[in-house]
């Protein structure tokens, strides 16, 4: 097995070189196998077990605080969660200024194509179907600049899509990236899949 | 043959037999190959969580049909959770039953909701025997001094 090469392959030094990716799921074991699929792929992790946890920790709940040093790259949420679903997440995220760049991917266990539409019109990034594999992650490399470029995107609405235009709201400085516009120089165009045998 | 070859076989055909009998499917396979130096003990792990979650979905399920005016929502939400971790260890036949257990609760079909429960719990206990019976299998090889090829 060639996992060995993987796991001590990119640990990059400084924490703002790690992807940290945010995953939200109500399952207990689905939160630790998406850890493990992540922290392979040398993702520093946050997993929390509801969409309102995730606001909380983004700083997105009732006070919209600013949180210090907060840099998220990634948000991968299950769909179906008690309370508020990935869908309620996903458009609570892409409505703020400062998250709604952040790429979000979202799962579920059900391959419902007018949910997957649903979501993709959202501004979600991607959909994976459960239960996620190593493939699966891996693929979430290959979202491009500004979130949105390698969406399966309906055509009329590609071109709003490429105009980055800076937040409004220039009340709560991007903390997400070290450089704007956010999410040019993203740290997940440099993850570096040292194996492909796990496919 | 010596005893760490012997063992090695036998957990081989061990662990083929439950593939080929249903127990396991291919997701089984990809939670092994997440395992290494670093997490040795990963597959253990998920699976004892997985564990944990079917006894406490189980007795939740056994008493929301016990009630008197059956909700039938919260069953399948139940229901709906143990088939996701059930899918995301490769347990392919508790799933499979899950997913008639769903079925049965939209139809609002107390019957075979009962007898859908019944068939998960003895999934259940014989996935959980059978996976327990593998991982006291795995210890002994490593104490004997051998490895899992995967």
């Amino acid at each position: 097995m060639e996992c060995e090469g993987v796991v001590s392959g990119v640990r990059m030094g400084e924490s703002s070189e790690e992807v940290h990716v945010l995953a939200v799921d109500d399952s207990l074991v689905d939160r630790k196998v998406i850890e493990r699929l992540l922290k392979i792929l040398a993702c520093k992790v946050t997993a929390v077990d509801s969409g309102v946890r995730a606001l909380e920790y983004l700083g997105l709940d009732q006070s919209d605080a600013f949180v210090e040093g907060l840099k998220v790259d990634l948000i991968i949420t299950d769909y179906c969660m008690p309370g508020m679903t990935g869908y309620d997440l996903l458009k609570k995220i892409k409505e703020s200024s400062t998250f709604r760049e952040i790429p979000v991917v979202i799962m579920s266990s059900e391959n419902i194509l007018p949910r997957i539409d649903r979501c993709l019109e959202e501004g979600a990034e991607d959909f994976i179907v459960k239960p996620v594999k190593l493939s699966d992650v891996k693929r979430l490399k290959d979202y491009g600049v500004g979130g949105r470029i390698n969406k399966r995107k309906l055509p009329d609405t590609t071109e709003l899509d490429l105009s980055s235009s800076p937040p409004s709201d220039s009340s709560s400085s991007p903390s997400i990236s070290p450089s704007s516009p956010p999410v040019i120089d993203s740290p997940i165009q440099r993850l570096k899949m040292t194996t492909t045998a796990l496919d | 043959m010596d005893v760490v070859t012997q063992m090695q076989r036998q957990l081989l055909q061990y662990t083929s037999s439950l593939f080929k009998e249903g127990f396991l499917d291919d997701q089984f396979n990809q939670l092994q190959q997440l395992q290494d130096e670093s997490n040795p003990e990963f597959v253990v792990e998920v699976v004892t969580l997985f564990f944990e979650d079917a006894e406490r979905l189980l007795n939740e399920l056994s008493k929301s049909l016990e009630q008197e005016s059956i909700d039938f929502r919260r069953v399948d939400a139940h229901v709906h959770q143990l088939k996701g971790s059930s899918s995301s260890i490769g347990a392919q036949r508790v799933q499979r039953v899950c997913i008639a257990f769903k079925n049965f609760c939209e139809q609002q079909n107390v019957e075979g909701c009962l007898k859908s429960l019944q068939e998960i719990k003895q999934e259940y206990s014989l996935v959980k025997t059978k996976l327990e019976t593998l991982f006291k299998m795995e210890k002994q090889l490593f104490a004997a001094g051998g490895s899992v090829s995967r």
